[in-house]
C-alpha cells in the first residue's frame, strides 16, 4: 500500500482552499501553513502560461528528512506517509535543512511539523482534509500500489511531473499538467 | 521569463523568505568542535610518537582549550534546539544515516575523555598541592591511574577526533537540498580546517621554539591542503549541476564573495601561509600572528558556509 496525491494543475484555480482547510483540520498555529500555492509564470507577455500547484510535504519514498533525523523522530507510517512523532523530535532541525521542498517548519512548541496526509483521517478512511474541500475537484488521494484506484487510473492515462526529481527523493505528490 | 511565486502568502519563520533556521550557534560550535578535535588529535599523537616531553605545550597547555570548547560548542547546540527537553531523546538510539547521531555520541565520547587528559596533568599543573592527604590522595590516585592508561585514552583519541573533525563536513554535505553543501569534499576539508585550527592553537599554546616550528610546518602543510581542497570544492561546483553553479556564485561575485575571498582564503589561509614560510626561511615572524589569523579564518569560514548554504535551493 503506497499512498500518494495527484493534483490536476490544469484545474487548479489557486483559490487556496486547501490551505485553509488543512490549517482548520490540523489546528495549524497562526501565521504557519502546511501547504501553499505556488504560479509560475513563463513566457513573455502576450505568450505566457501559468501553472498553479498546491504544494506541500511530498511524502518521498527516499525522503532525506527521515534519512538524517538523529532520534528517529521522522519516520515513515505505513502506507509511505511520512510524519514526525512530536515526543522523539528534539528540535535540531536537520530535517529542515534537508527538505529541498522546504515543506517542513518549526511549530511554536517546539517540534517539527508538516502535512500529514492527515493521517488521522486516512486510517479511517477519508481523504485529507485539502483533497476533500477542493472546489474544482483537481485532487486526488489513494493507493497507487492499488491497480483500481481513482489515482493510479489518472497517473496511467495523463502526463504527470514531480517537483525536483533530480533531488533524488522520489516525491509522491504527482501534478498532472 | 520564468518566474515562481507563493500566492497563498506563506510566511514561515526561518523558512520564508528563504531558509534561516542555523545561525550562530551552529557556526560556533562547528567550529569549536574542529579547534577541540585537531587539539586532541595532535595532542594523542605526540603521546603515541614518545614524544610528550619535547612537545609539552601541544599535550599539556594546548589541552585545557578542548574541554571548554567543547562545553561552550554543546551548550551552543542546546541553546539552539527547540525542543531541548527532549534533547536526551539522541542517547537512546543510534542513527547510522544520519551523521547528527554519529556527532551526538562521538562527542559523548571525546568530551568526557578530553576532561579525562585534562585531569591527568593537575598533578603537574598544581604541583604544591598535597596530594597526599584527604580527597586529593583519591584525586591523586585516579590521576596516577589516568596517567598509566594515557596511551589507551589516545589510541582511542585518534580515531574519535577524526571522526569529531570530518563528521561536522558530512553532516553539512548529506543535506542534497542544500547545493552549496552538498559536495563530498567538505568532509574532509571541515576536518583539515579542524586540524589547521587545533595547530594554530597549539603554536599559540607552545612552550618551546622547537615545537612553535613543528607546528607551523604541520599548520603550513594543512593550509595547502585545505586551499586545494577549496579550490577543488569550486571547481567542482562549478563543474555540476544548475542548482550547484546557481550556489557557487554566492562565493563568486555574490553576497559572500568578500567574506570568503578576504576573510577566509587570503586572512585566514594564504597570508598566515606566507608569514609562516618566512618564519621558517629565518625572518623574525611572531607566531602569534599567523596562528591568530587561521583562528580568525577557521570561524568566519563556517559562519560563511553555515549563512550561504541556507540560501541555495533546488529550483523548480
Amino acid at each position: 500500500m503506497r499512498y500518494a496525491m495527484a493534483i490536476d494543475t490544469k484545474k487548479c484555480v489557486g483559490c487556496a482552499d486547501c490551505v485553509v482547510a488543512c490549517q482548520t483540520e490540523n489546528n495549524v498555529p497562526v501565521g504557519y501553513c502546511r501547504d501553499w500555492i505556488t504560479e509560475t509564470v513563463d513566457g513573455s507577455y502576450p505568450n505566457l502560461e501559468i501553472e498553479l500547484r498546491s504544494e506541500r510535504c511530498n511524502h518521498c519514498e527516499n525522503a532525506p528528512c527521515v534519512r538524517c533525523c538523529p532520534t528517529g523522530a521522522s519516520q515513515i507510517a505505513e502506507g509511505g506517509i511520512v510524519f514526525v512523532e512530536h515526543d522523539e523530535c528534539i528540535g535540531c532541525g536537520a530535517c529542515i535543512e534537508s527538505c529541498p521542498y522546504e515543506a517542513r517548519y518549526v511549530h511554536p512548541d517546539g517540534y517539527v511539523d508538516k502535512c500529514t496526509f492527515c493521517m488521522h483521517r486516512v486510517t479511517e478512511g477519508k481523504d485529507p482534509a485539502c483533497v476533500a474541500v477542493c472546489p474544482t475537484k483537481c485532487m486526488y488521494f489513494g493507493d497507487i500500489d492499488d491497480p483500481n484506484s481513482e489515482i493510479s487510473k489518472m497517473l496511467a492515462t495523463r502526463k504527470q511531473k514531480t517537483l525536483a526529481p533530480e533531488a533524488g527523493t522520489d516525491p509522491h505528490i504527482f501534478y498532472l499538467t | 521569463m520564468k518566474e515562481e511565486l507563493i500566492i497563498s502568502g506563506r510566511n514561515l519563520p526561518h523558512i520564508d523568505p528563504h531558509l534561516n533556521l542555523w545561525h550562530w550557534p551552529i557556526s560556533l560550535y562547528l567550529f569549536l568542535g574542529g579547534l577541540a578535535a585537531g587539539i586532541l588529535f595532535f595532542a594523542a599523537i605526540i603521546v603515541l610518537f614518545n614524544k610528550e616531553e619535547k612537545y609539552l605545550g601541544s599535550v599539556k597547555w594546548a589541552t585545557l582549550v578542548p574541554p571548554v570548547a567543547l562545553v561552550i560548542g554543546l551548550g551552543a547546540l542546546l541553546f539552539d534546539l527547540s525542543h531541548v527537553l527532549y534533547s536526551w531523546r539522541l542517547y537512546v538510539t543510534f542513527r547510522i544515516d544520519s551523521p547528527m547521531s554519529w556527532g551526538a555520541w562521538t562527542l559523548m565520547l571525546v568530551t568526557p575523555l578530553s576532561f579525562l587528559w585534562s585531569i591527568s596533568y593537575f598533578k603537574e599543573y598544581f604541583p604544591n598541592w598535597n596530594w597526599q592527604k584527604g580527597f586529593l590522595s583519591y584525586a591523586g590516585s585516579l590521576i596516577d591511574f589516568l596517567n598509566e592508561y594515557k596511551k589507551v585514552m589516545a589510541w582511542i583519541l585518534l580515531p574519535s577526533t577524526i571522526i569529531l573533525g570530518i563528521y561536522t563536513g558530512i553532516l553539512l554535505s548529506a543535506f542534497n537540498a542544500r547545493p552549496l553543501w552538498n559536495n563530498s569534499i567538505l568532509g574532509p576539508l571541515f576536518l583539515t580546517s579542524g586540524l589547521s585550527t587545533g595547530a594554530a592553537a597549539i603554536i599559540l599554546m607552545a612552550k618551546s621554539h622547537t615545537e612553535r616550528r613543528l607546528f607551523s610546518l604541520i599548520d603550513l602543510v594543512l593550509i595547502g591542503i585545505e586551499l586545494f581542497l577549496i579550490t577543488h570544492m569550486i571547481f567542482g561546483m562549478q563543474a555540476g549541476s544548475q542548482v550547484q553553479i546557481e550556489a557557487s556564485h554566492l562565493i563568486l561575485g555574490g553576497e559572500f564573495t568578500i567574506m570568503f575571498w578576504i576573510f577566509v582564503v587570503i586572512l585566514g589561509l594564504a597570508f598566515p601561509a606566507m608569514l609562516e614560510i618566512f618564519e621558517l626561511i629565518g625572518f623574525k615572524v611572531p607566531a602569534v600572528a599567523p596562528a591568530i589569523l587561521v583562528l580568525i579564518g577557521g570561524i568566519v569560514f563556517r559562519f560563511v558556509m553555515v549563512e550561504a548554504g541556507q540560501i541555495t535551493r533546488y529550483l523548480y
